[in-house]
């Protein structure tokens, strides 16, 4: 398992399950900062055809945050026969708002709300 | 002598619900000790506004609106903090400061900030591409090359457009050899 942390969030890669979980609020200072947790996500693309992104605790994410996950998900969507699912919630607003993006990025990719 | 572009609203002080007003000194501080309070000072402006949409157990809708609004007031705070620290003129003299007026159907952003003659000359392109583009397409395109680029450039007030519903507004002022940028984001309520 891969855990990328700070004292605002908590992000985990379990290679087994082919989900990485991300919980807390990420307001990281650009692109560069967000470079190891890209990375994570880079790997676990490279690592198996089929990913789960559980965003669901993710209670906050700043403009950076939105290019790092829209960066990812074209990486994704380059690789083919690659099986994106992304996993939000209703009750966290910025989810109903924006991640429907990711979605036009790449059709193909599974939204769920819960 | 002021520029003005987009929408650009002169708040009625007599008009206004509630008020606040956070500034700060740019240069009191290195940047990356400073950005953590560019969340905690957002995250103040959103829990304080809750205190006007309360939660109501006999209007079911009540939690969701506070919700919604507590969420839209704190990313875009956040963002126009992030701007203004990252692109504030260390070497001016201006402050920043975000002030947050509340009126019956509108909240409305006014960030202030100091950017150099290079940074305004930028950031004038940017508000014309702006201006010229239709948001959404702007955005897709600005989200497609993000993968090619370690920049997002842009990206955050493209969200508040396009996620938020809201209306951005720019005024610049040159002073001396800086320029002070007021950056105003509305959105209804």
């Amino acid at each position: 398992m891969i855990k990328i942390e700070d004292d605002n969030y908590q992000v985990e890669y379990q290679p087994a399950d082919s989900v990485v979980r991300f919980t807390g609020t990420l307001r990281l200072g650009g692109l560069s900062e967000y470079a190891p947790i890209a990375d994570c996500l880079t790997q676990a693309v490279t690592e198996s055809d089929a990913l789960t992104l559980s965003l669901k605790e993710l209670e906050f994410l700043n403009s950076s945050g939105i290019a790092m996950f829209s960066k990812f998900v074209i990486n994704a969507r380059n690789k083919a026969e690659f099986k994106l699912v992304v996993v939000g919630s209703q009750s966290v607003p910025w989810q109903t708002k924006s991640l429907n993006n990711l979605k036009r990025l790449m059709p193909a990719m599974e939204l769920i709300l819960e | 002598m002021s520029e003005r572009y987009g929408c650009f609203n002169e708040i009625d002080p007599n008009n206004y619900c509630e008020h606040m007003c956070l500034s700060f000194k740019p240069s009191s501080v290195p940047i990356k000790q400073r950005w953590r309070n560019n969340g905690l000072s957002a995250d103040f402006l959103g829990d304080y506004l809750t205190t006007f949409f309360p939660k109501d157990n006999e209007q079911p809708d009540s939690a969701k609106k506070q919700a919604i609004v507590r969420d839209a007031a704190t990313y875009i705070a956040n963002e126009l903090l992030e701007n203004a620290m990252k692109y504030c003129d260390e070497n001016g003299n201006i402050p920043n400061s975000i002030d947050l007026t509340l009126l019956p159907d509108q909240l409305i952003f006014t960030e202030i900030n100091g950017i150099s003659a290079g940074q305004k000359t930028e950031f004038k392109a940017f508000i014309k591409e702006l201006e010229s583009s239709d948001p959404d397409e702007l955005f897709m395109k600005r989200l497609e090359a993000s993968a090619e680029s370690d920049s997002a450039s842009g990206l955050g007030y493209l969200t508040m457009i396009n996620d938020y519903q809201a209306e951005l507004g720019w005024q610049f002022d040159d002073i001396n050899d800086a320029c002070k940028v007021t950056t105003q984001v509305v959105i209804k309520i």
